[in-house]
Formats: C-alpha cells, structure tokens, sequence
C-alpha cells in the first residue's frame, strides 16, 4: 500500500517537474495565431479596417472581437484565408468596405511646398524629402495606403492606379466556348 | 557509339521542315528603319546609352546591361537614332516597351572591333566580353550567355550543344549547321574552354542528316574530341532537360539547372555567335531565322536584330489568304499582335499562319479524364490534375504537383480528346503564383519597414524625454551648485566677523 503510494507520488513528481521546466524553457512570448493573422493580412497599414495598423486588427481577430471582413486591400481571397486559418465561414465585404483597384500614391512635386505633414503620415516611410524641399514617393515602397492624401495642405498627392506594363503582365483565365449539347 | 535513353512521353507532330531548308541561308536587304528593344533578353532590361539624334556606327553600344543577369544591346547598322520610345513588340500582351528606333544610312559602317584569340584570355574575361556583345542564348529563351557560364566554372564537366530542334517548322539550327559548321565547332571550343568542361557532346535529331555529315566533318578538321550524337526524333526532344535525358540519362532536379549536376547547354546559334562575338569581336547583331508558313519561298535569313517581321515576310513572299503570325514554332510560338514588330534575339522562326494550315480549333469539351496528356508530358507530370487546379484557381495545390516543372511544350494539349487550352491554365496559373509570391515579398517589406517606423517614433521619445530628464537634472545640479558656491561665501563673512 504505501509502496504504491510513494511510486504514484514519485511519478507525480517527476512529470511535473518536467511539465514545469518546459513551460519556462519552451514558453511561447504573445500569441502565435496572431503572427499567422499578421502574415496574411496585406500590410499596408491603412487602417481601413479601424485599427492604426495590420497587427493591430490581426491582434483583435485573434481576440474575436472583430469580423474578418474588415480589411479591403486583402481582397475577397484575403477573406477565404483568414476564414480557412480561423476554421470560420468566410463572409463577404460590408457596403463600407469595398476593395478598389490597386493604385499607388504620386506626388505633383510642381505644387509640394516642402511641409512634410504626408511624411509624417506615411506608415512605411516610402516619402522621402525635407522641410521647404520637394517630398517624393518611392514607387516600389508605397503600399497604396491613402494615409497621405489627407493630409496634404495643397493637395498635391494622387492615387494612380497600377499601370500594365510588360513587367507586371499576367496571363488571363483562359475564356473559351465551351460546347457541350453536340 | 553512346547508348541513348529515353525521356517519358513525347509526340511527333508533322515536321514541316522541308519548305525552309530548300535553299541557302539569304541575306535580305537593309530594311527602311530598325527597332531595337532594350528588353531582349532574360532579367534584367538594358539601359539606354544614346539619345535621340545621335549617329551610331554598325556594332556600337546603345544598351548598357544592368544588373547581373542582363546583357548588351548594340546597333545592327549604321544610322541615325531616330527616337527612344514606346513601340509594340513581339509579347503575348501586346503591350509596348521601350524600343530604340535606328534609320539605317545604308553604309553599314562597322565599329572598330577587338579580335581576340581566346586562348590569350582568361575565361572571366571571355565571360564578360560575352556580356558586353551581348550573346544570349538563341534557343527560345534568350537566357544571357555569360550568366550560364558564370554558374557553370568549376563544375561542369559535360558542354552540350543543342541542335535538337524539335518543334516543327523550325529550321534555323539546321540550316545553320549544315553551313556554319566548322565556326560552330570553334565556338563550342570557346565555351568549353570557359566552363573547363572535359566532354564535348552535341546532340541532334535524325531528321537532319546533311547537318549531322557538316558537324561530323567539322569536328575531324578541328580536331577536338567533341562527339557528334544523332538523337531520335520526338518533342521535345530539344528541351534542355530532356535532351540531358536522352544524351546522359541524367535527370535534373526538379527547380534546380543543370550546371549543379554538372551539365551546361547551348544553342548551336548561341556557340555560333559566341565565336564570332570573341574571334572577331563582334557583338550579335544578327541571327538566322526560319520564314515559312504561307508563304511563296520558305527559307532562312541572316535578319539583323530588330528587323521588322513584315519585311522579311515581305521577300518571302506572302500569299492570300493568310490569317495571323506566329512567332517561335507552332506548338510554343506566341500569335503576334501585329506583323509590324521587330524581331529579336530570341526570333527562331516566323510562320505565316492560314486556316489551311492551322485550321481553328474544334469547339473545347470537358475533360473526361483519359490521361492520355499523362502519357505524353515529357516531365512527368499530371497534367489533367494541374488543370483542374489551376481551372478551380488552387495554386497551392498545382505547386505542390510541380507546376513550375512545367515547361509549356503543349505535348498535352496536342494529344487532348477534348481539345482542352491546357497550356493557357498553366500559364495562367504559373503568373498568378508568381504575382502572389511577389506580393507576399512586398508586404514582407511593409511589415518590416512599418516595424521599424514604430520603434524609430519610439526611440524618439524616449531620446526625447531623456533629453528633457538630463536637462532638468542638470538644472537642479546648477541650482544646488550655485547654492553651494553660495554657502562659503557666507562662512567666509562668517569668518571674518570672528
């Protein structure tokens, strides 16, 4: 009798001793299902879906306190990923929300007066440019956020949609007739 | 005699290769203006280094490479740079791209041009005299020569040449082989002597046998160990890792090239012009290509680069009833969007199309899962399940049944019952996952550059309110200190009064 019980105890001990050594050493910082969120979510730190931020809106659908239906430049695609990362049903965008075409912003550095309040707004730090200079976007950095537009004194900054070039060209879904009642 | 295997699969398709090699290569005349895109190669476009006005003689410069993987642009003739702009060229979009446009003089003044023997040099200088003359490989995918060379010193042992050319219609290797054997040989000397490769094979198909006799004897006169191996007829015989295949029974991994498994191939046109761009110094400036299809006189021409594909139609003699161009062979050729776009290194062929020849195809009908396309897919794969992936838009799952092993020879879509545009889903499919991959890599960098906004704002303020802190401080030390230097004074009166 107290042989079994001193072998259960001892046992007892010891998978617990290791249970809490690998919780200190193995132990996971914040949460993982939001890095998961995150590398999904299409980074452009727009804040259309009302967070300052991708990480921020990625941190609250791991809370579950907010659709995932939030966020336009992610596309309808965006949604089927994040409905099949959370196990959910994917549901389709709000009226408020529509995605747009993908377009970057441009700068008409003629009427810039130099007052670096787009700078200031840009979440990528893809305007360059000083106070009194001439501010300009680096094309391949912007991600088409529209944070700068509004604050532009002058209105000076244009969103552009992206041009098809040969560089960029995609091949289409092939379209054909298909004829079946033969 | 060298034991040849097979690939899987393959097809025969008609060869129509007769109507071209009946006469001698031509050599068309100055056409009335050139137009030279910058963008003829793989990687990256060169960059122009004429402005608008400028007189070029034959052979100078006007792109500069870029990058690592791009390589030179020259002017085929002497003339005057009419402009630099936007032109259609031969690209499935249709779209335009930056083109030099050179009204030739009609004097055909050369450059002055380095000749070179090879031996004297060192194989990185070859390599980047290569570069500068701006060889790439004249096979289809106009891959800058150099490059391969680089990737390949030091560990490739075996050099094929490639004079397969197996896709109907196309005949520019031949008749340049039956030609030009001897200066080929002499190239493919040059560019084992770069590689440092110990075996010399070159490959081509049975179909040709008066280009099998010249390279033969060019070979025995050269006297190198080179090997000339006669290779069955099939598509795609003279795909690269098929031929690999067929000559060494060697498979290269799927995503990686042949130089890792110590195998590197060339064009026989490419060994070609490597010669003539290192003995005579001068850079490609022209090529052979195949005019044939509807035509009056199917043959090749020695077509300078940037040629407009109409005029050489035009000395080939269109016929009636002609309904579109294709450029490349007919089973991997692209429809031109207009005869007038120039021509390019890559241009192997041009085919005047006719509903005679190329009768439009049947109505498409469902798949009905016969795999004959798995019987002929010379890379093995599925292709009726790629389809049905890259149809449902599941890229994840086509790449995980090795789509991009692909090579979009269109054996399948030859074979298919159904008459299914196989090769457009992969197309199709291959540039979604390329866009999203490029896309994944952007937001990558948002992340990163956002991250690092968020940390600089932060820093910031803390430097900030360090700043305001060490200000204080320092204020409240000089306070203290001015109380202190004030104090003995006072003891000082203090003193004084004792």
């Amino acid at each position: 009798m107290l042989s079994a019980l001193l072998v259960m105890s001892g046992v007892a001990i010891v998978l617990g001793a290791i249970l809490g050594y690998s919780a200190i050493k193995f132990r996971v910082d914040g949460n993982p299902l939001v890095e998961k969120i995150d590398a999904v979510l299409p980074q452009t730190q727009c804040g259309q879906c009302g967070f300052p931020g991708c990480r921020p809106y990625a941190t609250a659908i791991a809370a579950g306190e907010v659709e995932i239906n939030k966020c336009p430049p992610g596309g309808e695609e965006g949604i089927q990923k994040l409905a099949e990362l959370l196990g959910v049903d994917a549901i389709p965008f709000g009226a408020d929300t529509q995605p747009r075409d993908k377009s970057i912003a441009y700068i008409d550095e003629s009427t810039c007066i130099g007052c670096t309040l787009c700078i200031q707004a840009c979440p990528v730090d893809a305007i360059v440019g000083a106070a009194k200079q001439m501010h300009t976007i680096i094309a391949t950095e912007c991600t088409g956020c529209e944070l700068c537009v509004a604050p532009c004194p002058v209105d000076c900054i244009a969103m552009l949609p992206i041009a098809e070039k040969i560089t960029n060209w995609k091949w289409r879904y092939p379209a054909y007739s298909m004829d079946i009642a033969q | 005699m060298r034991t040849l295997h097979k690939f899987h699969g393959g097809i025969h398709p008609l060869s129509n290769k007769s109507q071209s090699t009946q006469n001698r290569i031509a050599q068309p005349g100055l056409p009335s203006r050139l137009v030279i895109p910058f963008q003829q190669h793989a990687g990256e476009a060169a960059k122009p280094v004429v402005l608008e006005g400028d007189y070029v003689l034959k052979g100078q410069l006007i792109g500069m490479p870029e990058g690592f993987i791009s390589s030179a642009i020259h002017a085929p003739t002497s003339g005057t740079i009419a402009a630099l702009e936007s032109q259609q060229i031969a690209h499935p979009s249709g779209l335009p791209d930056l083109c030099a446009i050179l009204l030739p003089d009609g004097k055909d003044e050369w450059i002055k041009c380095e000749k070179t023997e090879y031996r004297s040099n060192t194989p990185e200088q070859l390599r980047q005299k290569l570069r500068m003359a701006g060889v790439v490989g004249q096979g289809g995918a106009a891959f800058p020569s150099d490059v391969k060379l680089k990737l390949g010193m030091h560990k490739v042992k075996t050099l094929i040449l490639n004079g397969a050319e197996c896709e109907p219609y196309i005949t520019c290797d031949d008749i340049l082989m039956r030609e030009r054997a001897p200066e080929i040989v002499q190239g493919a000397e040059i560019l084992s002597f770069i590689l440092a490769a110990e075996k010399v094979l070159i490959g081509i198909e049975d179909n040709k046998p008066e280009a099998i006799a010249a390279m033969r004897i060019a070979v025995t006169d050269s006297g190198n160990a080179f090997e000339v191996v006669v290779i069955p007829t099939i598509y795609p015989g003279g795909g690269v890792k098929q031929l690999i295949k067929v000559l060494t029974d060697l498979e290269v991994p799927s995503g990686k090239l042949p130089a890792e498994i110590g195998i590197q191939c060339f064009n026989v046109a490419t060994a070609f012009s490597a010669w003539r761009a290192i003995t005579h110094g001068e850079p490609l400036l022209s090529r052979i290509v195949t005019v044939t299809g509807n035509v009056r006189r199917a043959q090749n021409f020695e077509a300078l680069i940037g040629t407009p594909v109409n005029e050489l139609i035009a000395q080939a003699g269109e016929l009636p009833g002609s309904n579109g161009y294709i450029m490349g062979g007919p089973m991997m050729g692209m429809r031109l969007p207009s005869a007038s776009v120039p021509l390019v290194k890559a241009s192997n062929c041009i085919i005047v199309a006719s509903e005679e020849l190329f009768p439009p195809a049947p109505p498409t009908q469902p798949c009905i899962r016969c795999t004959r396309c798995t019987e002929v897919c010379p890379v093995n794969l599925q292709p009726q399940d790629l389809y049905w992936f890259a149809k449902a838009k599941e890229f994840g799952k086509a790449q995980t049944f090795s789509l991009f092993d692909c090579i979009e020879c269109g054996a399948c879509s030859y074979v298919c019952p159904s008459h299914i545009p196989l090769v457009q889903y992969y197309r199709f499919a291959k540039s979604e996952i390329r866009e999203r991959t490029q896309e994944k890599h952007s937001a990558d960098r948002a992340r990163e550059r956002h991250e690092f906004r968020e940390y600089r704002i932060e820093r910031e303020k803390q430097e900030k309110a360090e700043k305001l802190a060490a200000k204080e401080r320092a204020a409240l030390a000089a306070k203290e200190s001015a109380a202190k230097s004030a104090e003995p004074i006072r003891q000082e009166v203090v003193l004084q009064k004792e």
